[in-house]
């Protein structure tokens, strides 16, 4: 049988160091979907009022965010801000701003989304209940758009996580670039090893994205 | 005004904004560091590839290693510095030097007419031109032989791609970010051939059975080297007069010596070792 080139995982700091990228990987998405949440539904709740300015700027925002490819986004705060103003940002802070960004205006979209989507009804009964403004909003309203909001936001983290591999192009030297140079650094004692180290940079991605896609079933069935 | 107006207003409002502070700051300073400055910071930033053996890679140790690592590891022991190593790819070294990011880029550097607009080039370490490999199943050894519909695999930013751009753009490209992806696109069956320096066919040629260097030599004769962000010439005068001194102890025989002599052998060392600058012969 034709050797799978998992023996280069063996060699040297070699497999420490994947994991080593996949930490890289792991903080950059997880201070980023932090900031993410927190900044997203804040943005989202407010986005569903209407008042003037604020909501102007907030659809450039949102605009500007959707039409860009990510890896244009890490080029223009990577190299862009550094041409432009002369700020030395790392490859590390560039991506966690740009994942921000990105995440952000998604995750706003997606509670307006969830809040909009609770129907008018609710609103109404709870204020003739008495409830001011902002205990319809915490007691009737976030509940039930947070039910709803689950599975698109787990899917989103999974996306934010995965699309990592792409801060390669600004030296920040993540999984898959460490696997690259595994491979890269073998390719005359084992040419196989590309196939043996993707297929353990994709299980260490499934088994990253996994507990998280099972923890989102958990919580849909306990709220559903 | 209707839905599509409006975003096309504000993202047009939001780019001006943003050229404008763009404009205001371009015109004040320099963007690299002086030698000076680096000596200062007691740390030197080179911009090496990171996946691109013999010439720049990282080994088992998480080392940096190759041709191009050799010459920075020998810049940073003569500086008395630290050696920041930079992880670079084909498609941004000019924009890390543009930017300042990096002080050097040591990364199989083409000196082409065009980068050169962008970057300072110091004297040249290695010669280099153009190669094509293809499966031995259907090797090919003129570009005349590529069909329409067959596509050729270049390296986005390598001077392959510039070169078939500007001289054969009646053949298709299918362009890869990184040499990695390169190569498995080859080898994946993608493409019939893959157009990039000839060192890297050559050697890719000897080390994967079942393909050949149909073109060993495509194109004009091109040099290698060392370049710095553009107008920093105290740091372009000291790489220059190292590379000078260090001819005395035929110091870049020894580095193909110590990392390239395993890929090529020592058929191709005194045709692709530049001793310095090429200046004396």
């Amino acid at each position: 049988m034709q050797s799978l080139g998992l023996e280069v995982l063996f060699k040297g700091k070699n497999f420490a160091r994947l994991l080593g990228g996949l930490w890289t990987a792991l903080q950059i998405s997880l201070i980023s979907i932090a900031i993410s949440m927190v900044l997203g539904t804040l943005l989202g709740i407010l986005v569903g009022r209407k008042n003037g300015i604020g909501r102007v700027l907030m659809r450039c925002y949102l605009e500007f965010i959707h039409i860009m490819p990510q890896m244009v986004l890490l080029f223009i705060v990577f190299f862009g801000t550094a041409k432009a103003f002369g700020w030395n940002l790392s490859g590390e802070l560039s991506s966690v701003i740009v994942f921000s960004l990105w995440g952000t205006a998604e995750m706003s979209d997606l509670v307006r989304g969830a809040v909009t989507s609770v129907p008018v009804i609710q609103y109404e009964s709870a204020m003739a209940l008495g409830l001011s403004r902002p205990q319809v909003f915490r007691f009737v309203i976030l509940p039930q758009a947070l039910r709803r909001l689950i599975p698109q936001s787990i899917n989103l983290i999974t996306r934010m996580i995965k699309t990592t591999s792409l801060v390669l192009m600004i030296g920040v030297v993540e999984i898959l670039k460490v696997g690259q140079q595994i491979i890269e650094a073998n390719r005359k004692s084992s040419p196989n090893a590309a196939f043996g180290v993707y297929l353990t940079i994709f299980l260490l991605y499934f088994l990253l994205c996994w507990p998280v896609s099972l923890l989102a079933r958990q919580l849909e069935k306990r709220w559903g | 005004m209707n839905n599509t107006v409006k975003k096309i207003t504000a993202v047009l409002v939001l780019l001006t904004l943003v050229l404008s502070l763009a404009a205001v700051n371009a015109e004040s300073g320099k963007v690299y560091r002086t030698l000076d400055e680096i000596k200062a910071s007691g740390t030197i930033n080179i911009g090496v590839f990171s996946d691109k053996n013999p010439f720049g890679y990282v080994d088992e140790n998480g080392d940096y290693q190759g041709y191009d690592v050799y010459f920075a590891k020998r810049i940073g022991e003569d500086l008395g510095l630290t050696v920041n190593y930079v992880s670079t790819e084909a498609a941004n070294r000019v924009e890390y030097l543009e930017t300042g990011k990096v002080d050097i880029i040591l990364a199989n550097f083409t000196v082409t007419a065009e980068r050169a607009e962008k970057v300072d080039f110091a004297l040249p370490y290695m010669n280099v031109a153009l190669g094509v490999v293809s499966p031995d199943s259907r090797v090919i050894k003129d570009l005349s032989e590529i069909k329409e519909g067959d596509q050729v695999i270049v390296i986005s930013g390598t001077t392959a791609e510039d070169y078939l751009i500007k001289n054969n753009p009646e053949i298709s490209l299918q362009k890869y970010d990184t040499y990695a992806n390169a190569k498995n696109a080859l080898e994946n069956g993608n493409a019939v051939a893959w157009a990039n320096d000839n060192t890297e066919v050559i050697a890719y040629a000897l080390e994967n059975p079942g393909y050949t260097v149909g073109i060993p030599s495509l194109g004009s004769q091109d040099t290698i080297a060392p370049a710095v962000s553009k107008g920093n010439e105290t740091l372009l005068n000291w790489i220059n007069d190292e590379i000078k001194t260090l001819a005395a102890e035929n110091f870049f025989h020894k580095d193909y010596e110590a990392t390239l002599v395993d890929t090529y052998g020592l058929d191709y060392e005194e045709s692709l070792v530049l001793e310095g600058g090429g200046l004396t012969e």
